[in-house]
């Protein structure tokens, strides 16, 4: 870092008590604010183990919430992309579902099977490319545009297989959906999804953060206008972040067809939008746009899988856990507006 | 003079661990209009958000009005206690009527049922005392802005508010609606109101103010009365020193002229710009000068690419170029410095560094397209300096910087691409006076570089400042040229001569 002193040491007038208790306010609150649903994620856990009489951190079950975890981490990925531009993008269950058809329908040409985990990943890209097209460039609101998809590639999705389950018991790559990557032999392994899905969140922080087309992101989220004066492509960004959405989407379908070896273009990733919805709001990215990270998707995806195992291993039932679910996404949207209050916005 | 109705005694406010308010001393009279000046920075709409009830001072202070120490607290609180604050943005709901942003938050109602009939008729006489030219059932949208801030007055009168303090009133407004702004604020006055009236604009502090308030740096620096308000005066306590040469303007236009490096023929959109032809030659500093609505901002954006257009052509140094969007503006190294910066220019989220590196961030990408964070933390210093941009450091958000450092801020995003061509739409609008004239020195200097520059202002001391020769716009066409000879210096009469279309008017 070139010269760092010169700007931070810019003026700090003499403190008082008074102003001194003041920054020490400021320096919490930004230390909240960056670490953001983390704490409350840990408190979760703990108080999961406690209630489970010590059932919660072992390793088979932590295991199983990082599967859990796993596409919902992806889905919600490619979600806080198109949120940060100030969208919303409802149709990631049903192009899920259509790019697992489309994978496993592949997958049973013998000649051509190796190719289906590319053939569902450009599934999910090409439906993200004309969402995102249609908001871009025929300036459609996002929420209309994702409704309409959510419904139509459904229906595409359930035509790919003639409305039956497709099942491939000999599917390639079978190992991304059950295997796992061992770390230290007999000690310590970790579920290939899971794998995937810290990647997805890495290569997704890279985007955002190291590159120009990161930073227009968060541009054309902060300010639409003032983007488009800045001479930033819009359109460019827009189709960009609906792709990715529809890419992450579409490899979810991948990694839930390796996974179950089967698909079922009616059932398969019903209402996922709104748990990877959920998740990118519980992370503390705004639904104005512009503010927001990819760390907090992953900690909000991460809670929501925690809510869903712990409250079974606790014997919750099925019923109450909807309702607490509920509840959980309402109080992040209050968060959401306790935050948005103190930012730069004034 | 009888016992002031307000009075402020050692109010201070501490954000980040900086003083934004120390001590601050302010006793307003009923029946005074009282001018309140600093610098962008320096305090005063802290001052009026403590006043409203947006922030809470310091424990320490005392806030008395009409004798009887207050708690302002809360968005209400202000209102409460018989404040009332008029916004440099006003904040009227242009969907609804004149009637029900009067009436917002206190709607009468009969039975459960909105009283529409009865609200209307509550604000008539309240219009009519202000001279109001519109219908209490009129939608705000169709309101101009001068009669928007009436109807702001009108809900203050209406609130029965004691102290009108109004912030900027006269930003938005054309010369015409200042002048009728003035006589109303006067009219206010004489009825027993108390107004604070916040500007920058010496020529309205001479014509309006009773007394004047200087804050600088949070702290009260000095009041002045009526007699005593004179300019050199009160620039000296806003800026801590004498600013000797306020206009600068050093580049020698005779010999600095240079070869045509703009010229746009014959622009026109249809609507607002009807054909208008304008050349701009390298090392100069021309005037777009023309009465609010005569076509300035949208020939702007007309030149680059902003808007589209429905004939004409423009020449870069000589050779045509067909500019379709911002972004091959900025390629062909036109950059525009928009009129308002919050809305189009300013990510007011984001970093100061991302701000200024915004333009220029796939030029220094490494591998194409990943950022190069140390070139843009040096990009981001050197404007710091250069331009003195005054923030805690270069990572703070851009909205919590005042107007002034703001508008170095996107200005420094534009002076990166090294424009040929430099647009700059009134460039000083909600600036104070120290950043105005560091602005006028920027300007005068890029000028002495080379640079074409096209000034949009609204401001004529302004433009016959800085400018070598001034065009003049007239509803969407060019009025005419107005030239500095060797011993006829540019007047604001023969400007508002062409911008208004009389031979002479007395301004």
């Amino acid at each position: 870092m070139p010269d760092n002193g010169a700007s931070e040491a810019q003026p700090a007038p003499a403190t008082t008590n008074g102003a001194a208790a003041e920054t020490r306010r400021q320096r919490m609150r930004m230390l909240i604010s960056a670490l953001g649903m983390l704490p409350v994620l840990l408190i979760l856990c703990i108080g999961f183990h406690v209630l489970s009489e010590g059932r919660f951190f072992t390793g088979q079950n932590l295991g199983i919430v990082l599967q859990q975890a796993a596409v919902n981490t992806v889905l919600a990925a490619g979600m806080t992309f198109v949120i940060l531009t100030g969208g919303i993008d409802l149709s990631v269950g049903s192009i899920l579902a259509a790019s697992a058809m489309a994978g496993l329908t592949l997958s049973k040409l013998p000649e051509l099977g190796m190719l289906w985990l590319p053939a569902a990943l450009l599934t999910g890209l090409g439906f993200g490319v004309v969402n995102g097209a249609l908001i871009a460039l025929l300036r459609l609101p996002p929420f209309i545009v994702t409704l309409g998809s959510l419904t139509a590639v459904r229906g595409l999705a359930r035509l790919l297989g003639a409305d039956t389950t497709v099942f491939n018991p000999s599917i390639p790559y079978a190992f991304i959906g059950n295997g796992s990557l061992t770390l230290i032999p007999g000690v310590a392994s970790i579920p290939w999804l899971s794998v995937i899905a810290l990647f997805v969140i890495f290569v997704s922080w890279l985007v955002l953060r190291r590159t120009v087309l990161g930073v227009h992101i968060y541009a054309v989220g902060g300010n639409e206008s003032a983007a488009r004066l800045a001479g930033i492509k819009v359109w460019a960004v827009l189709i960009f972040v609906y792709g990715v959405s529809g890419l992450f989407a579409g490899l979810g379908g991948a990694m839930q067809a390796a996974r179950l070896y089967a698909a079922n273009g009616l059932q398969l990733g019903q209402s996922y939008e709104l748990d990877a919805i959920t998740a990118v709001i519980l992370g503390g990215t705004s639904f104005v746009g512009g503010i927001g990270s990819i760390w907090g998707t992953l900690v909000g995806a991460l809670i929501i899988a925690v809510l869903s195992n712990g409250l079974i291993l606790i014997g919750v039932s099925d019923i109450w856990q909807y309702v607490i679910k509920g509840l959980v996404i309402i109080g992040a949207v209050a968060l959401d507006r306790y935050r948005l209050q103190g930012s730069a916005r004034t | 003079m009888n016992d002031p109705i307000l009075e402020m005694r050692g109010v201070s406010k501490t954000f980040f661990g900086i003083r934004a308010l120390r001590a601050v001393d302010l006793t307003v009279y009923a029946g005074e209009i009282h001018a309140l000046m600093g610098e962008n920075g320096a305090g005063k709409s802290t001052l009026m958000k403590i006043l409203s009830g947006a922030y809470r001072p310091d424990p320490g202070g005392e806030i008395r009005i009409e004798g009887h120490p207050v708690r302002i607290e809360g968005p209400l609180g202000g209102r409460a206690a018989g404040i009332s604050i008029i916004y440099q943005e006003l904040s009227l709901a242009p969907n609804l009527s004149v009637a029900e942003n009067i009436y917002l938050g206190r709607e009468m109602s009969r039975a459960g049922l909105l009283a529409r009939g009865a609200m209307r008729e509550g604000v008539g006489p309240i219009l009519k005392r202000l001279g109001a030219d519109f219908l209490p059932s009129t939608l705000v949208a169709h309101l101009s802005m001068g009669q928007r801030q009436l109807v702001e007055i009108a809900r203050a009168l209406h609130a029965r508010s004691k102290i009108l303090i109004m912030d900027e009133p006269t930003t938005s407004l054309s010369a015409a609606e200042s002048e009728r702004l003035f006589a109303l604020v006067r009219q206010l006055r004489s009825e027993g109101l108390a107004i604070i009236y916040i500007s920058h604009r010496m020529d309205e502090v001479y014509a309006l103010g009773d007394r004047v308030t200087v804050l600088r740096d949070g702290r009260l620096v000095g009041s002045l009365d009526k007699p005593e308000i004179r300019a050199d005066t009160i620039v000296r306590l806003m800026v801590g020193r004498d600013v000797s040469s306020f206009y600068k303007k050093d580049h020698d236009p005779e010999a600095g002229r240079g070869h045509p490096v703009l010229s746009a023929i014959d622009m026109a959109d249809g609507q607002r710009v009807k054909g208008c032809s304008l050349t701009v030659h390298a090392g100069e500093v021309v005037g777009l000068a023309g009465l609010i609505g005569a076509g300035r901002t949208e020939l702007a954006h007309l030149i680059i690419g902003a808007a589209s257009k429905t004939s004409g052509r423009l020449e870069l140094e000589g050779r045509p170029v067909e500019i379709r969007t911002p972004g091959e503006a900025l390629e062909a190294g036109i950059a525009y410095l928009t009129e308002d910066r919050k809305a189009l220019g300013l990510f007011l989220d984001m970093s100061c560094l991302d701000n200024i590196n915004l333009a220029v961030l796939g030029r220094d990408a490494k591998l194409g397209w990943v950022l190069d964070r140390d070139k843009a933390r040096e990009r981001a210093d050197r404007a710091f300096v250069g331009l003195s941009i005054r923030a805690a450091n270069v990572g703070v958000p851009a909205g919590g910087l005042s107007g002034g450092n703001q508008q170095k801020v996107l200005l420094s995003r534009l002076l990166a691409i090294a424009p040929k061509v430099l647009i700059l739409d009134e460039p000083t609008r909600g600036v104070d006076v120290g950043a105005k004239s560091e602005i006028y020195s920027i300007i005068d200097n890029l000028a002495k570089a080379g640079t074409a520059i096209l000034v949009i202002s609204s401001d004529l001391p302004e433009i016959i400042g800085i400018c070598d020769r001034v065009v003049v716009m007239r509803s969407g066409h060019i009025a005419g040229e107005v030239t500095r000879g060797p011993n006829s210096p540019l007047t604001q009469e023969d400007i508002m001569a062409l911008a208004t279309g009389m031979e002479h008017i007395d301004a």
